[in-house]
């Protein structure tokens, strides 16, 4: 799993992947303290919402053949969820998040 | 899932049987917030029927082998939605109908 900021959200009505209810949401892969990439270019990942994350939290997302590991996207077209809302994190003793 | 845009199609005639009739389109992977393509390029099948211009996610690894069209097809990657509009941080930074009208 990835740590990551959800940055947004996507609408789309054409999408093959058979799954209703669920939204897509704009995640940013992000550092332990939650910070994301400096590099000024933004890699965002297209993740499904399994849990009604909102923008700015940090969450789990579990990515690869991993992803369908769940009752909503078995056997569907998914390469990574969001499977959890992040409630703090930490680091070497220290809470970071 | 990754954001693209498509650029263009790949036709290729000599090919692997079970691919007969299903079609590769060109992407390039975008900046979400600006969305200025990264000179990053990958082929994917369609699942939905995109055109060029479109922003569009596809799925990769095994995953995508998993909608009607590739089910048992060689795909590494597909396109499983044509995107409408997304939003960052609640501001709208894509809408399809705007650049439409």
């Amino acid at each position: 799993m990835i740590l990551a900021r959800v940055a947004g959200s996507i609408v789309a009505t054409i999408r093959s992947d058979g799954i209703e209810g669920s939204r897509y949401l704009i995640v940013e892969p992000c550092g332990s303290s939650g910070k994301t990439g400096s590099s000024g270019i933004a890699a965002g990942i297209a993740a499904l919402d399994l849990i009604g994350a909102a923008p700015g939290e940090l969450v789990l997302v579990s990515q690869g053949s991993s992803a369908r590991q769940t009752e909503v996207s078995k056997d569907k077209p998914i390469d990574a969820v969001i499977i959890g809302i992040v409630d703090s994190v930490e680091e070497n003793g220290k809470v970071v998040f | 899932m990754i954001l693209a845009r498509v650029v263009g199609s790949v036709v290729s005639t000599i090919k692997e049987v079970r691919l007969e009739g299903i079609k590769f389109l060109l992407l390039e992977k975008i900046d979400i917030n600006t969305l200025k393509g990264k000179k990053d390029y990958i082929v994917a099948m369609d699942a939905v029927g995109a055109g060029e211009g479109e922003i569009v996610f596809f799925v990769g690894g095994s995953s995508s082998r998993q909608t009607e069209i590739t089910n048992g097809k060689p795909s590494d990657a597909t396109i499983i939605a044509i995107v409408d509009s997304f939003d960052i941080k609640g501001k709208t930074v894509y809408s399809k109908s705007r650049i439409e009208m």
